[in-house]
């Protein structure tokens, strides 16, 4: 028995053949890659949630009445700005593109400011001054058939694309 | 004759009880105090023997250890502060008010918890510069280094996961834009933002992983690299105290840098 293994392993011609020990080591940690990749699969897929109870990014405006022209409409909750100008209305998404924060509109100087880190951005949403990186988006909008402005958040569109009534 | 206090600890080292807790044996002599340390299951992580050097004040400025200090009264009060802290949209902000305003001791247990948070950030950063200044990260001393880095890193994310926790607009704001700094990762970042948040904003999702990560996952990582940081220390030839000068460099010198030396003006 002892004088067979002598022989195998001192075989100088029978390299390319697998012995018994490195087949198994091979099969080992091939399993052992594969069980680690269904590891990391199944964690990635566990931490990803399926279903969201988030609020759903289709906003009802209301009636377009309900925002004089020239106006500029902040509402917090959704974080849209709804905007009524002499050439339609459009909606802006007020979260700044640097980190996230909520903007404000600024009557006083016709601007929208960020209160984190100091970007600044025209009623059209195009960055004048600060860290952000691309302008405020222009968000999908239409008129419902009940005749309210709707707003899709998770929907942007190319700029100056206004819904006129 | 009166016995003294130290009779009494005699008689008590010598009971059975004592013995079959502690079998380092009685004694004061040299052996008997290393193996005190030595079969001790917490105290085992450190030398059996220090030199005085190492353990005075100014070598250290005892800035580790403070650190550990600060961890230890954060793991207690922490805990007592889960005992009233629901983490769920409804209830995160108002069971922080409570602590403040209806739980007995509840603002202290909360401002101790704090303040402890920011003094071990704090202590964490001294002790760093501290080893970095006297060059105590220099091999065999390195890998200690690179586990001082990992807890510094787990220390700051303790920090910033707390920080969601008392769900007002600070948290909220500090962890929308914390997290959208994860977003800027190349191709990942959207994806690490999501995982992160367990969704695509701060909401319910979002408190409730902060707070797992900040009351079990991050504090059991700090207590496993806090031990190996410890027993690191003995591995590497204790802590690191400054040799004195030979005095023999003044006489290596140039003449006139030795009679400097000797009768300085």
């Amino acid at each position: 028995m002892s004088e067979e293994k002598r022989d195998t392993s001192s075989t100088p011609g029978k390299k390319t053949e697998l012995d018994r020990r490195a087949f198994f080591v091979k099969l080992g940690l091939g399993s052992l890659s594969i069980a680690a990749t269904g590891t990391a699969v199944f964690a990635y897929q566990f931490l990803s949630p399926n279903v969201l109870y988030e609020p759903s990014p289709i906003v009802n405006a209301g009636k377009p009445e309900g925002y004089p022209e020239d106006s500029v409409t902040l509402d917090v909750n959704s974080g849209i700005y709804l905007i009524h100008t002499r050439e339609g209305f459009f909606a802006l998404s007020a979260i700044c593109t640097h980190l996230g924060c909520m903007t404000a509109w600024k009557p006083e100087l016709g601007i929208i400011a960020c209160p984190c880190h100091g970007s600044k951005f025209t009623r059209e949403g195009i960055k004048t001054d600060g860290p952000a990186p691309r302008p405020l988006p222009w968000l999908r909008t239409w008129l419902s058939e009940d005749g309210d402005l709707m707003v899709d958040r998770s929907t942007t569109i190319r700029p100056m694309q206004f819904v006129r009534i | 004759m009166a016995k003294t206090i130290n009779n009494y600890f005699d008689e008590l080292r010598s009971t059975r009880v004592w013995r079959s807790v502690f079998r380092s044996g009685t004694g004061s002599s040299t052996l008997h105090r290393a193996l005190a340390v030595q079969q001790n299951v917490f105290l085992h992580l450190f030398s059996t023997k220090v030199r005085r050097r190492m353990v005075s004040f100014s070598t250290t400025w005892y800035l580790g250890t403070l650190t550990f200090g600060t961890f230890l009264i954060l793991v207690i009060t922490g805990i007592l502060l889960m005992l009233y802290y629901h983490p769920s949209v409804p209830q995160a902000y108002a069971d922080t008010k409570d602590l403040q305003f209806v739980v007995s001791s509840g603002m202290f247990l909360r401002n101790l918890h704090r303040w402890s948070a920011h003094a071990m950030v704090f202590l964490v950063f001294a002790h760093m510069f501290k080893v970095f200044y006297r060059g105590a990260y220099r091999p065999p001393r390195e890998f200690n280094w690179v586990i001082g880095v990992v807890l510094l890193l787990i220390t700051l994310l303790l920090s910033y996961t707390g920080y969601l926790l008392p769900w007002d607009q600070l948290a909220f704001w500090a962890i929308t834009v914390g997290s959208n700094i994860a977003s800027a990762v190349p191709v990942l970042g959207n994806r690490v933002h999501f995982l992160m948040l367990g969704g695509n904003q701060v909401n319910a999702n979002a408190l409730l992983r902060f707070y797992v990560l900040h009351c079990v996952i991050l504090p059991l990582a700090a207590i496993l690299f806090i031990a190996v940081h410890f027993w690191r220390i003995r591995k590497d030839g204790g802590l690191y105290s400054h040799q004195t000068e030979p005095k023999t460099i003044v006489a290596q010198t140039t003449p006139a840098a030795a009679a400097l030396a000797k009768d300085p003006q």
